[in-house]
């Protein structure tokens, strides 16, 4: 992040212990994450984001499934939809449709976006869906006890795989590549600077963009491992690390100890769902189309 | 969408969005949506859910009538909420109840149910549509106050909440967690109580005085006929044949389902015989006019698996043996 940019564009209260306490609902502190959660950091990179990217705040809705990550939407000052179960990506798709000003922002889990909610990430990232999907992915059900998830790791010791995982692991970014996405990066909770700026790309891109944030969960997934705390996490994600921007998504797959490839991996330009659906009705129509109205008020 | 559980919460997005929206499905689909007909009863989004039932259970009898699904409507998903349900019985009334579903669903920002039956939605008859200017419109009930005032659960007068849509700055939020008037989760027991209580309370004008139904020859009747959609079409011809007969009968025709009229049954039960209840399954509304009726009228239900109509004599067989 260039040094330059930390200017900050909004007024601060008085009192504020944090520049980006104005964008969180400070009257809902403490929040409910454990210690040696990732997810805060995630969200202190996203106000970032925010706040760089100068986005106007009136204007980004941000919408969360259920589970520990679900619970972001809660806490962001911005008009917040905390959904049902794998169901915040098409909540999204509804609120981008009625109104295409807004920056939509998912915010969510790995089991909420990709056990129970799969269905609509590939197809939401197969039409291009404007849409920025930002997942936490702390490879385990944290908020329900620790239950094996679809990301987590083989041979991991969880509440319902006490003898080890035995099923193969999803591969986030190589589905959202294959699917359609516009935009697939991935970063742990280690790489907050990389995280922020990543962040900060998606809302000013358009199309299906996607971010994968790796989360140490200490509660649930790391001491049943025996792989320490947060700060364990922490040094853990900087020894295996590596940065490979435009690698193979179908090489990034990840394992209990193995290497963890982060980096941008999809930037490209397609167009997105709102564009098709008004290029096919322009061909179909032809002079007949004519431009859907704005609702200006409770009537239209 | 990609299916009914995606449907069923796209439109609940479209409409914080700013939209009005619906979704259309038949049983199968409709017991995907219960999840989300919940959210939208505990966030009080106004939206449409239009159900042309077919017999069921499960895969059951695609493209052949029933009306098995009347419970589902009112209790499908789980928890404490209320719904309103309208069961039109002609084209004409699938076009007007629309409107009306959409403007319930504003005034009391409840889920309201289109609970059509296979007759009813493959039906062709003539429709009359009047000029767009002509049909009443109810607006959503967006706030006049400013964001550092509004309180986005806080009922008003009548027990429901003034809205608003995402992109105006208010920087509101919507949970299916029970939630205080601010609109954020809280966990406590009397937080539970007033949301709860509130959900159901809201729906009360609609389930006594403004209850939607469609009566004839009630004055002197002995027995009622309490029947809705395709079905009250063939109980309006076993009334015919009974009247012919010299019976007393009656049609009281349920349009809105839910919330049940069951004071105006209640009133009905003091001075009627009997009441035939005729319904393409084996027994669901019935048990709402039972209920209602307390015992002080027989209740007769003349039941049907579904994949057809009843026979107006076996409907009329029912109000004979009623009226001796």
């Amino acid at each position: 992040m260039n040094e330059a940019t930390l200017e900050i564009p909004y007024e601060i209260p008085e009192g504020a212990r944090n520049p980006v306490e104005p964008f969180l609902r400070m009257d809902r502190m403490p929040h409910i994450w454990c210690a040696g959660c990732g997810i805060g950091t995630t969200v202190n990179c996203f106000t970032r984001a925010l706040l760089d990217s100068k986005a106007n705040l009136d204007k980004v809705a941000i919408v969360s499934g259920i589970g520990c990550t679900g619970r972001v939407a809660g806490y962001a000052r911005l008009d917040s939809f905390h959904t049902t179960h794998g169901r915040a990506i098409p909540f999204a798709t509804g609120l981008k449709l009625a109104n295409p000003e807004l920056q939509v922002v998912v915010y969510s889990g790995d089991g909420d976006l990709f056990a129970i909610g799969g269905n609509h990430f590939i197809h939401a990232a197969r039409r291009n869906m404007d849409l920025k999907v930002i997942c936490v992915n702390n490879m385990i059900y944290a908020m329900t006890g620790g239950q094996t998830a679809p990301t987590t790791p083989a041979t991991a010791i969880t509440a319902t795989s006490p003898y080890g995982v035995s099923e193969p692991t999803f591969n986030l970014v190589a589905l959202a590549e294959a699917a359609g996405a516009s935009y697939v990066a991935r970063w742990t909770t280690y790489h907050v600077k990389q995280l922020a700026r990543s962040m900060e790309e998606v809302l000013k891109k358009k199309g299906f963009c996607f971010i994968e944030v790796i989360s140490p969960c200490p509660t649930l997934y790391q001491r049943r491992n025996k792989m320490g705390d947060g700060l364990d996490a922490m040094k853990d994600y900087k020894a295996k690390s590596k940065v490979r921007n435009g690698a193979p998504t179908g090489e990034c797959t990840l394992s209990k100890t193995g290497e963890i490839v982060v980096g941008k991996f999809v930037d490209r330009e397609r167009p997105d769902y709102l564009e098709l659906l008004k290029a096919q009705m322009i061909e179909s129509l032809g002079d007949r189309y004519v431009e859907p109205e704005e609702a200006c008020c409770s009537e239209c | 969408m990609e299916d009914e559980l995606a449907a069923s919460i796209t439109i609940q997005g479209a409409v914080w969005g700013g939209a009005k929206a619906f979704t259309v499905t038949s049983g199968p689909g409709f017991s995907l949506m219960m999840e989300h007909i919940g959210y939208a009863a505990m966030t009080e989004t106004p939206c449409v859910f239009v159900n042309v039932q077919r017999g069921g259970p499960s895969t059951g009898l695609p493209t052949l009538p029933a009306q098995a699904d009347m419970m589902q409507a009112r209790w499908g998903s789980h928890g404490d909420y209320g719904i309103i349900a309208l069961c039109p019985n002609s084209p004409q009334e699938c076009f007007d109840l629309t409107i009306t579903a959409f403007n319930l669903s504003e005034e009391f920002r409840v889920p309201v149910m289109m609970m059509l039956d296979e007759c009813v939605g493959h039906m062709t008859e003539k429709v009359v549509i009047p000029e767009a200017e002509k049909i009443a419109v109810t607006p959503r009930r967006y706030t006049t106050q400013p964001p550092e005032e509004f309180r986005a659960f806080e009922p008003k007068g009548d027990m429901v909440p003034d809205m608003v849509k995402a992109g105006d700055g208010y920087r509101f939020h919507v949970t299916g967690l029970t939630h205080d008037e601010r609109g954020y989760p809280s966990m406590n027991v009397e937080t539970q109580d007033r949301l709860v209580r509130r959900l159901l309370d809201k729906l009360k004008p609609l389930a006594n005085g403004r209850a939607l139904c469609e009566t004839e020859g009630l004055d002197d009747a002995d027995v009622v006929a309490v029947s809705y959609g395709i079905t009250s079409r063939v109980a309006q011809r076993a009334l015919q044949m009974a009247r012919q007969r010299g019976i007393r009968a009656g049609k009281f025709r349920l349009i809105s389902a839910w919330p049940f009229p069951a004071e105006r049954i209640r009133e009905l039960a003091g001075r009627v015989k009997a009441f035939v209840v005729p319904e393409i399954n084996l027994g669901q509304m019935v048990y709402e006019v039972e209920r209602a009726a307390a015992g002080k009228a027989k209740v007769i239900p003349v039941s049907h698996a579904g994949g057809t109509v009843h026979k107006p004599e076996a409907i009329l067989k029912a109000i004979v043996e009623a009226a001796q």
